[in-house]
């Protein structure tokens, strides 16, 4: 009789020991503390988060944090940290904003091109609007009745029903569009783009001019494109801000010094890391460098102005840090200074205030509506930096829960990112290979002579099995491309450990292609495809003369990459070139990555053939009619 | 009583007999020419947006905004500087460009062009340009095409696969439901968005000048200019004009209408009755029965203006000024008023109170 009593006495023990236990772990887990990481989550879900982006709601009390690998928005309490909810969305997702309101909350899902739209209330995500090509970032006017939505790969700002999600319209923007800023009294929408616009004329010159860029400024009531503010040597912009009046804008982005030999890291020559300022308190638009002699901020991303607009905090995503800028000194050095200030490396200590050390790949953050707290996304360790911004010190971490040992494809990611192993933290890969995969413009590099080969930056997505690498196949395998050549020509720095290099190799390996946006979503051709294939896959030509093996498409780019891997002479070698013997490159999602051949003389995939096959040596293709040769193109595009 | 209605009888006669022509619209052209900014003379299309203007010369494109001209170049990016064909897409507000060297897309100040060596444009030559939705609509020397905006797919269309015999194709004019060209040398083709079939009108009297069937058909193969507007089709050819609403053809000929020549470079229906004629002999209006003509004289350049009614009875009627040219190339409306591309300058016709 007593044993019942004893048992239910001793479950009753039990889980009050275990309430206790619980209440006593709950709190020690979501209590913030300055001297060890927050835990933002009690379980440790399989899989990495990677925060990307990170948002608080107009009052203030919770933050979302956008986590691009597990695919889902997280909302934490802004206080505790405590994960109040983690939101499923699409594929990749990129960029999420709040209605002005802030009762929804957008996110775009980069690989399935859709947005999600959560209700901020409930925390469900009501409704999945199919968007344009990679939709990066999203803003909703302050009239609530249109979204805008940057897509990366259409190069364009889509204008859709806010309530309905039907898209009315889209704008040209910069190629790669990708960030989306509201102007405060919400009349502006300020577009950037992360490859460089192509250039507009023919030169013969034009893979060996400067990048251009632009800032693309929408009227938000008319939905239409009204200026473009040029960005002259910028390849590579991305977040942007305005100050609370409205009055000074910024823009973060890369300066590729892409005209002179990669070869002079030593004298800063290779990118300048800048901030771009514009509006009433400039009065025009100045390029400023946040870098200085020893000090590089590589990889600027994220950018935000401090309510009194007395700082602007910019992380620099391969130098794992934040600037912070005092914004009178950095006016007043302007206007004091009108000539170009980007060269100028001592410009910076005149309004950097502090460099403050964050996480791993710090990339999206946000300020409190007083300013005094920053929260950085670090997005290759899985934490959300809070930063006191009266110290400038980091005054705790949150961990994100998530995978916490660190794989050989999680290792080779940070290093792909991080700029710690070139000489003064320069550059990292990701430099060049902007979020993963190229960046639009070409090179000169040292080892094949100063002056001598210019190169275009090739993909990297799907690159897995399709050695030799190099545009002239010298390379056997990935880490000697991604060793002794880039420790020595780039880094010129420490070498990598053997075991580095093996998971960066492992990283560069595993990166899979992105959807390909030119086929058809059940996999079929379409009749403008299909026609290219033939051609792509002919044996003789139009006049029923047989073409020699080297002279047909599918030999040369053969296999399910489009390479077979050989090297060929195809007629494109250049006076500056070594060799004309180049390694027939892989196909995969060749329509995003103008522009062509070896060293990106050819503007469009068209221009490889109208221009650069006079003697049919890169394919017989001079006896195409103009419809047949936009065939074999549509074809190509859908590889 | 009988006295009375006598002379009531005879007043209405007299009325009838001495009527004062029909009341058609009045301008007072204001004229640009180089010496007043345009980049110059030779002006082939016009396009209204709103205040602001644009106009393709045979050197740059200018725009008219704030009454100054601002003018793009090649050095801008523009494809070529003879500038064929303009269109406005609407909903963004992009002005397209035709070119003798290619299509250029004016978009918030930048300019990319589109070759047939950079891209799948069928020829360089571009004549005609019309917006529709995501699909730019193009009539090149070599074949129609079609742009898509968000898949930059191109899609040509030529003899091929299409009725067209020859490929020469002036003009176009793009629908939500009917997509029509004008082919120089192969009457009009009509492209439907619905069903992606395409079909073709030809001059029944086949290609010759003559006319034996009247109004059962395109007036002739040579067709210059296309409108289409309200369901009802203008086509414009060097031999005269038509006017089809789906069922019934009107032709328009300079001996029984009152169009100045048979000569027609460009025709732009304002609806479905209404509409105006670019020719080498002047501009003519027709509002569905009369027509008006105006037109510096061919004699001694005075300004003229000409009313013709429905019984044909032509009056002239005093002005002061004139379009710059005789040689029409383009027409635009603003409002009330018209813009006309002419071979001499860009005229702004303001329409006068009457």
């Amino acid at each position: 009789m007593n044993k019942p009593r004893t048992g239910r006495r001793m479950r009753t023990r039990i889980w009050a020991g275990l309430a206790v236990l619980t209440g006593a772990s709950l709190v020690l887990a979501f209590l913030p503390t300055v001297d060890r990481p927050v835990r933002a989550n009690a379980s440790d879900a399989e899989g990495y988060a990677s925060p990307l982006e990170v948002l608080l709601s107009p009052d203030g009390v919770r933050l979302y944090v956008l986590c691009q690998e597990s695919e889902e928005v997280r909302v934490l309490d802004a206080a505790s940290y405590v994960v109040i909810r983690n939101i499923a969305v699409g594929r990749v997702p990129r960029g999420f904003s709040l209605s002005p309101d802030g009762a929804r909350l957008f996110v775009t899902n980069s690989w399935d091109d859709t947005l999600s739209v959560i209700d901020t209330k409930t925390l469900a995500v009501t409704a999945t609007w199919r968007v344009g090509a990679e939709p990066s970032s999203v803003v909703e006017d302050n009239a609530g009745k249109r979204l805008f939505v940057a897509n990366r790969i259409s190069n364009d700002v889509a204008v859709l029903d806010a309530q309905t999600g039907s898209e009315e319209k889209r704008l040209l923007a910069g190629r790669g569009s990708s960030y989306l800023t509201i102007s405060p009294d919400g009349a502006r929408i300020y577009a950037t783009h992360v490859y460089p616009n192509p250039p507009p004329m023919r030169t013969g010159l034009e893979n060996r001019t400067a990048p251009e860029s632009e800032i693309t400024v929408i009227d938000a009531a008319r939905a239409e494109v009204v200026d473009r503010i040029p960005l002259h040597g910028i390849a590579g912009v991305f977040h942007g801000v305005f100050s609370a009046d409205g009055r000074l804008g910024v823009v973060a982005e890369y300066h590729p010094k892409n005209l002179v030999t990669l070869a002079h890291l030593e004298h800063g020559g290779a990118f300048e890391d800048t901030i771009t300022v514009f509006g009433a308190d400039v009065g025009k638009t100045v390029e400023v460098p946040l870098d200085e002699l020893e000090r590089y901020a590589a990889q600027p991303f994220g950018v935000a102005i401090a309510p009194d607009k007395s700082r602007i905090y910019v992380t620099s995503g391969g130098s794992e840090m934040v600037t912070v800028v005092d914004v009178p000194r950095l006016l007043g050095y302007i206007h004091k200074h009108p000539g170009p200030l980007v060269q100028d490396l001592s410009a910076s200590a005149n309004y950097v205030v502090t460099r403050i050390p964050v996480g791993l790949n710090p990339r999206g953050l946000t300020l409190t509506r007083n300013g005094r707290t920053l929260f950085v996304a670090n997005r290759l360790d899985d934490t959300v930096s809070v930063v006191d911004t009266r110290t400038n010190r980091v005054a705790s971490t949150i961990t994100l829960a998530g995978q916490k040992t660190i794989t050989s494809i999680r290792h080779g990611e940070q290093t792909f990112y991080t700029s710690r192993y070139s000489f003064q933290g320069q550059i990292g890969c990701a430099n060049c290979h902007i979020d993963s995969t190229f960046d639009g413009i070409t090179w000169n590099l040292e080892p094949d002579g100063f002056g001598r080969s210019i190169v275009d930056n090739k993909l990297l997505e799907g690159v897995k099995d399709t050695e030799p690498y190099k545009w002239t196949g010298t390379n056997p395998n990935i880490p000697t491309e991604c060793g002794p050549r880039t420790e020595k020509y780039f880094w010129r720095s420490e070498n990598y450990d053997n075991l580095t290099l093996a998971d960066l190799a492992v990283y560069v390996r595993s990166l899979p292609p992105r959807p390909n946006r030119w086929r058809l979503a059940n996999g079929e051709l379409t009749p403008s495809q299909e026609r290219g294939k033939a051609l792509f896959e002919r044996t003789v030509d139009k006049f029923k003369k047989p073409i020699p093996e080297v002279n047909r498409c599918s030999y040369c780019h053969s296999g399910p990459k489009g390479t077979s891997q050989k090297i060929f002479e195809v007629g494109t070698r250049k006076p500056t070139d070594n060799t004309g013997l180049l390694k027939a490159p892989m196909l995969t999602n060749i329509a995003l990555t103008a522009p062509y051949l070896h060293d990106g003389s050819a503007r469009s995939l068209e221009e490889i053939w109208t221009v650069y096959n006079p003697d049919d040596r890169h394919g017989r293709t001079n006896d195409l009619t103009k419809d047949e040769l936009n065939d074999l193109i549509e074809y190509l595009r859908s590889r | 009583m009988k006295k009375f209605s006598l002379f009531v009888l005879f007043l209405a006669a007299g009325t009838l007999a001495f009527s004062a022509p029909p009341t058609m619209p009045r301008f007072r052209f204001e004229n640009f020419t180089t010496a007043n900014g345009l980049p110059n003379d030779h002006v082939y299309a016009v396009l209204v947006d709103g205040d602001r203007i644009w106009a393709g010369t045979e050197n740059g494109l200018g725009l008219y905004e704030n009454h100054a001209w601002k003018v793009y170049t090649t050095a801008d990016g523009l494809a070529h500087r003879a500038v064929l064909s303009l269109a406005l897409d609407k909903r963004t507000g992009d002005v397209w460009a035709g070119t003798m060297g290619g299509l250029s897309r004016i978009s918030g100040g930048r300019i990319d062009s589109f070759t047939q060596l950079t891209s799948g444009l069928s020829n360089d030559v571009v004549y005609g340009v019309s917006i529709e939705g995501e699909n730019v609509w193009i009539a090149t020397a070599a074949g129609a095409c079609r742009l898509n905006l968000e898949t930059n797919q191109w899609s040509l269309y030529n003899e091929r696969n299409t009725p067209m015999f020859e490929i020469w194709s002036y003009s176009v004019s793009a629908t939500p439901t009917k997509v029509y060209y004008g082919i120089w040398g192969s009457g009009v083709l009509e492209y439907d968005q619905k069903t992606g079939k395409w079909d073709k009108y030809d001059d029944p009297d086949g290609e010759t000048e003559m006319v034996l069937f009247k109004d059962q058909g395109l007036i002739h193969e040579i067709v210059t200019s296309v409108s289409y507007v309200d369901n009802v089709l203008w086509a414009a050819t060097y031999f005269g004009d038509s006017h089809y609403d789906g069922r019934y053809w009107h032709n328009f000929l300079k001996k029984d209408s009152g169009l100045p020549s048979n000569f027609t470079n460009v025709v732009k229906g304002v609806d479905g009755k209404r509409a105006w004629f670019g020719t080498d002999k002047g501009l003519a209006y027709y509002d569905g029965v009369n027509w008006a003509v105006y037109t510096p004289s061919l004699k001694d350049g005075r300004p003229e203006m000409t009313v013709r009614d429905a019984e044909g009875n032509v009056t002239p009627v005093a002005v002061t000024t004139a379009p710059a040219h005789n040689y029409i190339l383009g027409i635009d409306f603003q409002g009330d008023d018209i813009w006309v591309a002419t071979a001499k300058g860009l005229s702004h016709g303001i329409r006068q109170k009457q």
